[in-house]
């Protein structure tokens, strides 16, 4: 009988004990610099299809990057979604609308600060404390800063998943290919340095894997 | 002391080799007596624990058997009073019925038989009386014709005539009215048969269920004598109980995982989608703890009902009590079905609510194909969601008997299983007796030159021995 209700005790404790967080963060970076700024419709939707995967309590925010993106003034939309479905969905319908807006009247930025947009997405999913972190970037990763921004933080990237979408090429990349690997690998190791996962989806059409 | 530097005593490690078995051998040999005796004991020390296990696995078991017999004599007792109780109730019903309906019966019976004798008393037959004029025409016949005797005859004749048809005129009036009054008892007639054949078939019925009570009755001594005709057929009849009861438990599951299904969804929308309790989500742990609530009121309500006898608090509880236990889970019976046909309707309205999400979110207008049949699909729903809550009511009915048959069908598994442990355990018993036996042959085998030396020195013994034996003989003979 002590056996018992040791046991029962035991289960009540378990089952009551505070689990870990199983929800999902996702902050996707759209670069809006020079030409990249016409792939914007593919990345409205790399957006829809992210909601469409996203569950309720799960978080969302879309920033671009643009001359200084470490500012919450870049974000786009952002969402926590609420624990009940239909709330969710209604959240989901209000951020598409937005996106849509967004890219309707988007225009092209300068410069690409995309460690700046790095850098807001650690804080806003580690403010979050989501279970699963994923940062989506949607640029072609060559980063330029305009004259007095310092971007040369560590990141702490530990928990994080980093993916490359849509890595377009360069003009100057058809003539040395070597400068797109180049690129390509050193945010590759960047990410992996700071503790995070690099992954790279190049192919839209397959984004089964993205979430 | 490593196994190569043991052999490195000699330049030779084959002369090693060999030195070494020489002397192992020669140890062996002097060791073999008492390496024979601790074997022996080993194995059969084990065989002898082996078997002292067989024994009591078979206790255990007979053990068993006796309790899972005087489990099932309990059980088909109880189910055997359960049915004569319930005969005898019919019975009793039907006595009463036709015993309290007796003295309107005999009155009617009574009623039709006089009003028949009156009847019959009336339609006595009265035969018309014979004509008084014989003597005096045989009078007025002698004497002579002068003294006008012929008229007189005539006047005679035409009076006996005209009597005669009067007779016979309220003669064929009285037999007119007899014939009506028996006309009349075929009606009285009818209704004596109705009423006879009608307490015929409620003594047939009283009949029928004596032999039947009967046959009950014979089971129910066989099962209190502990007969083993009624053991056998109470144990194979739990068994198939078990199945089908199983069977329907089976369904009834496949019931309630519909019902889950219907309700866990919608239950998101009240306890929170992405919530958890352990490792489940805490609308499915909802969903779950709703169908089991519904199903503990379908068994209160049946036991309530008496049609099971699960809790014998219930089952005790006055008649008053029960009846108002009987609404009280009824109604929350209805309350929760009405629930769940809300949660069906809520479902619907969700899906499609996802469905047009999806649709905007893969860049598809207006939200789908509408479609103008999907009240079927709803109202559907909202009526599974009403009706299984009562249909998964009657899961008390195979719950139980899977309880009770359960009981026996445990007992005969385990009746089984410690037979097969029983039976290994003397196998092994068996196994190690001959293995020691074995092991001994083996000790011997790398033995067998000072073996063969010993046997050869015995022999030789024997005949120097049987030798003297002789000689001291022949010695004494001379």
């Amino acid at each position: 009988m002590k056996a018992f209700i040791l046991a029962l005790t035991a289960l009540l404790i378990g089952g009551c004990t505070p689990t870990a967080p199983r929800n999902t963060g996702v902050y996707l970076l759209l670069d809006t610099s020079g030409t990249y700024n016409e792939e914007l419709k593919k990345a409205q939707s790399i957006i829809l299809y992210t909601l469409s995967k996203l569950q309720p309590t799960d978080s969302f925010a879309v920033a671009r990057i643009d001359t200084g993106s470490f500012s919450e003034k870049d974000i786009i939309a952002k969402a926590t979604f609420d624990d009940r479905p239909s709330t969710a969905n209604g959240q989901k319908r209000a951020f598409a609308d937005a996106i849509k807006t967004f890219v309707e009247h988007s225009q092209s930025a300068p410069y690409t600060d995309i460690t700046g947009g790095i850098l807001q997405g650690i804080e806003f999913l580690n403010e979050k404390n989501s279970g699963r972190k994923a940062i989506l970037i949607f640029s072609d990763l060559q980063e330029d800063l305009a004259k007095g921004y310092v971007r040369d933080v560590p990141f702490d990237l530990k928990g994080f998943e980093v993916v490359a979408l849509n890595v377009t090429k360069l003009r100057s990349d058809n003539f040395d290919p070597r400068e797109y690997l180049a690129r390509v690998e050193a945010w590759r190791a960047r990410v992996e340095k700071a503790g995070g996962r690099w992954r790279m989806i190049n192919d839209l059409e397959r984004l089964d894997g993205l979430l | 002391m490593s196994f190569s530097a043991l052999l490195e005593f000699t330049p030779w490690p084959t002369l090693s080799i060999l030195i070494l078995f020489i002397v192992a051998v020669f140890v062996l040999f002097l060791a073999r007596d008492t390496a024979h005796q601790a074997i022996r004991t080993a194995t059969s020390a084990i065989a002898r624990g082996l078997r002292l296990a067989s024994h009591s696995t078979t206790h255990l078991e007979s053990r068993l058997a006796t309790r899972n017999r005087d489990v099932l004599l309990a059980a088909g007792r109880e189910a055997k009073e359960r049915i004569i109780e319930r005969e005898f109730e019919r019975i009793s019903d039907s006595v009463r019925k036709d015993l309290s309906n007796y003295p309107t019966l005999h009155r009617a019976l009574s009623e039709s038989i006089r009003r028949i004798e009156e009847e019959h008393q009336a339609a006595v037959d009265v035969p018309p009386e014979a004509p008084g004029w014989v003597r005096a025409v045989d009078a007025v016949s002698k004497m002579e014709g002068k003294n006008g005797a012929g008229a007189i005859l005539e006047d005679i004749h035409k009076s006996l005539v005209k009597a005669h048809k009067e007779a016979m005129d309220s003669y064929r009036e009285a037999s007119a009215e007899r014939h009506g009054l028996l006309r009349k008892m075929m009606p009285e007639w009818r209704v004596i048969k109705e009423t006879l054949d009608r307490v015929m078939a409620s003594v047939e019925s009283l009949l029928s269920r004596a032999s039947a009570i009967d046959r009950h009755m014979q089971d129910y001594q066989d099962i209190v004598h502990g007969h083993d005709r009624a053991v056998s057929t109470l144990s194979s009849s739990s068994v198939v109980q078990f199945f089908v009861s199983g069977l329907v438990l089976l369904i009834a599951i496949g019931g309630a995982a519909i019902n889950f299904s219907l309700i866990a969804r919608p239950m998101s929308e009240m306890v929170g989608g992405t919530s958890y309790i352990g490792s489940f989500r805490t609308a499915d742990i909802a969903a779950l703890v709703i169908i089991m609530v519904e199903i503990s009121m379908g068994l209160f309500l049946m036991e309530s009902l008496r049609i099971t006898r699960l809790f014998p608090v219930i089952a005790a509880l006055p008649d008053k009590m029960r009846v108002r236990m009987i609404w009280i889970t009824f109604s929350l019976l209805a309350l929760l079905a009405s629930v769940e046909a809300g949660l069906a309707y809520m479902r619907e309205v969700l899906l499609q609510d996802e469905l047009a999400t999806g649709a905007l979110l893969r860049g598809e207008d207006g939200g789908g194909l509408k479609n103008e049949f999907l009240w079927i699909t709803t109202a559907a729903q909202m009526g599974m969601g009403f009706i299984l809550p009562f249909a998964l009511t009657f899961v008390a009915i195979p719950f139980e008997t899977f309880v009770h048959s359960s009981r026996t069908v445990l007992g005969l598994c385990g009746i089984g299983l410690l037979r097969a442990v029983a039976l290994v355990f003397r196998v092994l018993s068996n196994s190690f007796h001959h293995i020691g036996k074995l092991l001994e042959r083996l000790y011997d085998l790398p033995l067998f030159v000072p073996l063969w030396l010993e046997a050869r020195a015995k022999a030789a013994a024997a005949n120097e021995a049987r030798a003297q034996e002789t000689g001291s003989v022949q010695e004494v003979q001379s």
